[in-house]
């Protein structure tokens, strides 16, 4: 790998990249993110290879991160000189050998693309590259361009401008799409300062949660006393169901390297660390070749792009502790002790890791700073929402059609995410609420799914933008027993170290498990209302402090299911195993023999064309009934 | 000086001082379980609570912790604060039933046993509030003790609740625990803790066992002292 002196070696570096994402011959790229593999992208990824070898074609084969459209994966990219880009999805090894037969021979009659790409933005540079000249191939009729997918419509990719569409592995193609140009402006033409003031000009706030100002921060920590600083990169994500942070660490990882070596050198830091928790070994993996690949370009190191300017980044591995997100936490935790917060009286920017001056901001922030950089502030600014700007990555994931990883602009409606881009709620169902940000956010019911997703309207709603997930929730969701679910976790997950949070949460939970199994109380409502209030007065951090969001959310929108469970012993969206019972409809019930047949304990019984019945004392609730029945003849209430 | 008010008392106190510090030299009452005077507040009990009113902004705060600071006013018993108060011995009344200290602690401050917080019977008297552990770490320096697990499960222990092959039985952490949970049996020559029995040393005077051998070689070692000199009880000496 050659160093990276002078704007000329960057440009060299470009060119490679350039050759390497649009080169010569085809080029296939399979969606090799965690969400690829669990989907199966590695079969198909060897069954090309092994294709692509037994015909000696002359096609190149390359992994890349995810697009986000996780519904479809495994992703097959088919890139042809001069053609538009291709995309399979749920591709299957057994159709690997038809897509193959069309590449050799420039045809699509055998397997039909899912959409395709003319032409794809280089948001850093600003440029639009196209993948063909001319015409559009009337083969590509029926085939909707990228821009025509409603999953992708509405979205705009700043953070995960280059996921699913380069080799994370390779430092060129991130350079090609204008990678580290923005490290050469910050570091050969501004000064701290400068940078300082584009950020904050930038109106960018924290996206792990927190949504305190990136700018200001940076400030205060670079204004902080002390000759040795550290800047940290949290990617110790671990809300259930969120994927963002690693999907940009997979996909990515030079964008989150690049914004902490521009950090690093406004706020004067020449240490950083990335804490990326264990559970993510494609995202270490990818991270410690990214970094390796910037030191041998010079990228990291010493005197950097000969600004005299010295920074290196260390990766840390969590145990997957969720607590260990809290920066607080976080920082003890990579001085090697229990990952227990502290109070934040004196700010970490002061006091941070090892006492020292520390800046602590998440994957997905750090990822948006060279393009900040690259394209200023006000460019920034300009796009979201007044005092949130930019864009959010979400990960859409429970009772919706399409699941995976969006990027819209902040103040887009919540409706828009639900509706357009997911696709809606499966089999017809209704939809009931949406729980945003993560397990101590809150959720949001249907009737406000016009809410304008921003940092200050979801917290106005009882919830927060937390790290960004969604799970969104249908008719048949009991949100009692959401309540209780996510209790349930952050119970798990308190470090224990102060009394309201660990002995509070605790205490709850077990007040929603007797809701749910049908020994509430009357006053147990005003109860868990009482608690609530005081353990967010009274713990010690964040998760304590917001532990309690899932209940006063649930309670402040659905309290009369709260009191379905207590008063009526009934659980209204038939969740409750404790508070439900499986019946059979005698009018619709034409003794098929098939619940019989499902039915795990011999609860269902009945002779052919018979009314069937359900014991009750032998029926354990599992539902395995009402799947099999084709009549829809099993009450369950 | 700093000059601030506490519970509507006019008041200066020396700058970097925790609020907790500056109540108590004034004779205004805060209930704490995990402060002491010779270790490093953690804010760990949350009882000290206490309500801060910056401008129109308040907020809760620890007062073992939070220093003072020009201007702010204080309020210890505003109803905030109490809720906070209430419920945190509502918690512990629950899960240490049998602790005489917390009884008489929620006995002062009005709080009664919330009935819907079925009480715990395996945690004995232990708080949590770290003050051992501190104790053994920063005090007598040798960290024999600490947690394990987290959430609703933390407990105190030896590593892997074995023997510790550091500790010295110098019983500081039993001495410090303000529930009395730590259970520490001496009898003749031998001392029992943390599972470990250590053999006690006479006074070379009076023949009265006072310290486990190993206290006093850990002193030795680390003061210089010839053990032979430390082998003389103190009121011997």
């Amino acid at each position: 790998m050659s160093k990276i002196v002078k704007m000329e070696d960057l440009n060299k570096a470009k060119k490679r990249g350039l050759d390497a994402l649009m080169p010569r011959k085809t080029k296939i790229m399979v969606g090799m993110a965690t969400s690829g593999i669990a989907s199966g992208a590695g079969e198909v990824y060897r069954a090309l290879d092994s294709e692509i070898k037994k015909r000696k074609a002359d096609i190149i084969l390359k992994k890349t991160g995810s697009m986000g459209m996780d519904c479809i994966e495994p992703l097959v990219d088919v890139i042809t000189p001069n053609m538009p880009r291709m995309a399979y999805g749920r591709v299957t090894a057994k159709q690997v050998p038809a897509i193959i037969d069309q590449i050799l021979n420039g045809s699509i009659d055998k397997e039909k693309p899912t959409y395709y790409m003319g032409e794809e933005d280089f948001i850093v540079t600003g440029e639009k590259i196209k993948y063909y000249k001319g015409k559009k191939p009337a083969s590509l009729k029926g085939i909707n361009a990228i821009g025509d997918v409603p999953f992708y419509k509405k979205q705009v990719k700043l953070a995960t401008r280059n996921c699913g569409l380069i080799d994370p592995e390779n430092i060129d193609e991130y350079i090609a799409k204008g990678g580290y140009f923005s490290l050469y402006k910050a570091l050969t033409t501004m000064t701290p300062d400068e940078i300082i003031e584009d950020v904050v000009k930038s109106g960018l706030r924290g996206r792990g949660g927190g949504g305190f100002p990136a700018g200001t921060k940076w400030r205060s920590c670079r204004d902080a006393e002390g000759d040795i600083k550290y800047v940290i990169c949290n990617g110790d994500e671990g809300d259930p169901g969120a994927y963002m942070d690693r999907s940009l660490m997979e996909g990515d990882p030079h964008s989150v390297i690049e914004g902490m070596i521009i950090g690093a050198y406004a706020i004067g830091a020449h240490e950083g660390y990335i804490y990326v928790r264990n559970e993510y070994p494609l995202a270490v993996a990818n991270l410690t070749k990214a970094i390796e690949q910037a030191r041998a370009c010079g990228l990291l190191g010493k005197n950097i792009l000969k600004s005299g300017f010295d920074f290196d980044i260390r990766i840390s591995q969590g145990a997957g502790a969720f607590v260990c997100g809290e920066s607080t936490a976080l920082m003890a935790s990579l001085e090697g002790k229990a990952g227990e917060p502290r109070a934040k009286y004196v700010h970490t920017v002061e006091h941070g890791l090892w006492n020292r001056p520390s800046n602590l901001n998440n994957v997905e922030t750090w990822a948006n700073v060279p393009l900040i950089i690259a394209r200023g502030g006000n460019w920034f600014s300009a796009i979201g929402d007044k005092a949130s700007t930019g864009t959010k990555v979400f990960s859409l994931v429970g009772k919706v059609n399409n699941i995976g990883l969006v990027e819209v602009p902040m103040g887009i409606p919540l409706r828009d995410i639900i509706y357009d881009i997911g696709g809606g709620i499966p089999d017809g169902k209704e939809f009931k609420a949406i729980q945003t940000g993560g397990p101590s956010g809150g959720c949001i019911p249907a009737k406000l799914v016009e809410l304008p997703v921003t940092f200050d309207d979801l917290k106005k709603a009882g919830s927060m933008m937390g790290s960004g997930g969604m799970i969104v929730m249908d008719e048949k969701t009991c949100m009692v027993d959401i309540a209780r679910y996510f209790i349930e976790f952050l119970e798990s997950e308190s470090c224990g170290k102060c009394v309201p949070c660990r002995e509070g949460v605790h205490r709850m939970k077990q007040i929603l498990e007797d809701i749910c199994e049908g020994r509430g109380q009357e006053g147990d409502i005003e109860l868990l209302e009482d608690m609530a209030g005081a353990i967010i007065d009274g713990s010690l951090c964040a998760l304590g402090g917001s532990a309690p969001n899932p209940v006063l959310s649930t309670i402040k929108y659905f309290r009369e299911e709260y009191e379905a469970h207590i008063r009526d012993k009934k659980c209204p969206a038939a969740v409750c195993k404790a508070l439900i019972e499986y019946r059979i409809d005698p009018d619709k019930c034409t003794g098929c023999g098939l619940c019989p047949r499902v039915c795990p304990t011999g609860a269902a019984k009945g002779k052919i064309k018979k009314i069937h019945t359900i014991d009750q004392k032998k029926c354990i609730k599992c539902g395995a009934c009402v799947e099999s029945c084709k009549y829809d003849a099993i009450i369950v209430e | 000086m700093v000059n601030l008010v506490i519970d509507g008392k006019k008041i200066q106190a020396k700058e970097g001082i925790t609020l907790l510090e500056a109540a108590r030299e004034n004779g205004i009452d805060i209930p704490t379980l995990c402060s002491h005077e010779s270790l490093e507040p953690s804010g760990a009990c949350r009882l000290c609570s206490v309500e801060v009113t910056k401008g129109n902004r308040s907020k809760i705060v620890t007062s073992c912790i939070y220093t003072v600071e020009e201007g702010i006013k204080v309020n210890t018993e505003s109803e905030r604060v109490k809720k906070v108060r209430k419920l945190i011995m509502e918690l512990l009344l629950a899960r240490n039933p049998d602790s005489d200290v917390i009884i008489e602690l929620a006995e002062k401050l009005g709080v009664k046993p919330q009935k819907r917080f079925l009480p715990d019977h395996d945690k004995g008297k232990c708080i949590l509030c770290r003050l051992c552990i501190k104790t053994c770490e920063t005090i007598v320096g040798v960290s024999a003790i600490g947690f394990s697990s987290r959430g609703a499960t933390k407990i105190v222990g030896t590593p892997f609740d074995e023997e510790s092959d550091v500790c010295i039985g110098c019983g500081a952490c039993a001495y410090v625990c303000p529930t009395g949970h730590i259970q520490m049996e001496t009898t003749g020559d031998t001392r029992t803790i943390w599972g470990r029995t250590f053999k006690m040393t006479a006074c070379n005077v009076c023949g009265r066992y006072f310290a486990p051998e190993d206290q006093l070689k850990y002193i030795s070692q680390k003061t210089g002292v010839p053990l032979k000199e430390l082998s003389t009880c103190t009121s011997c000496r």
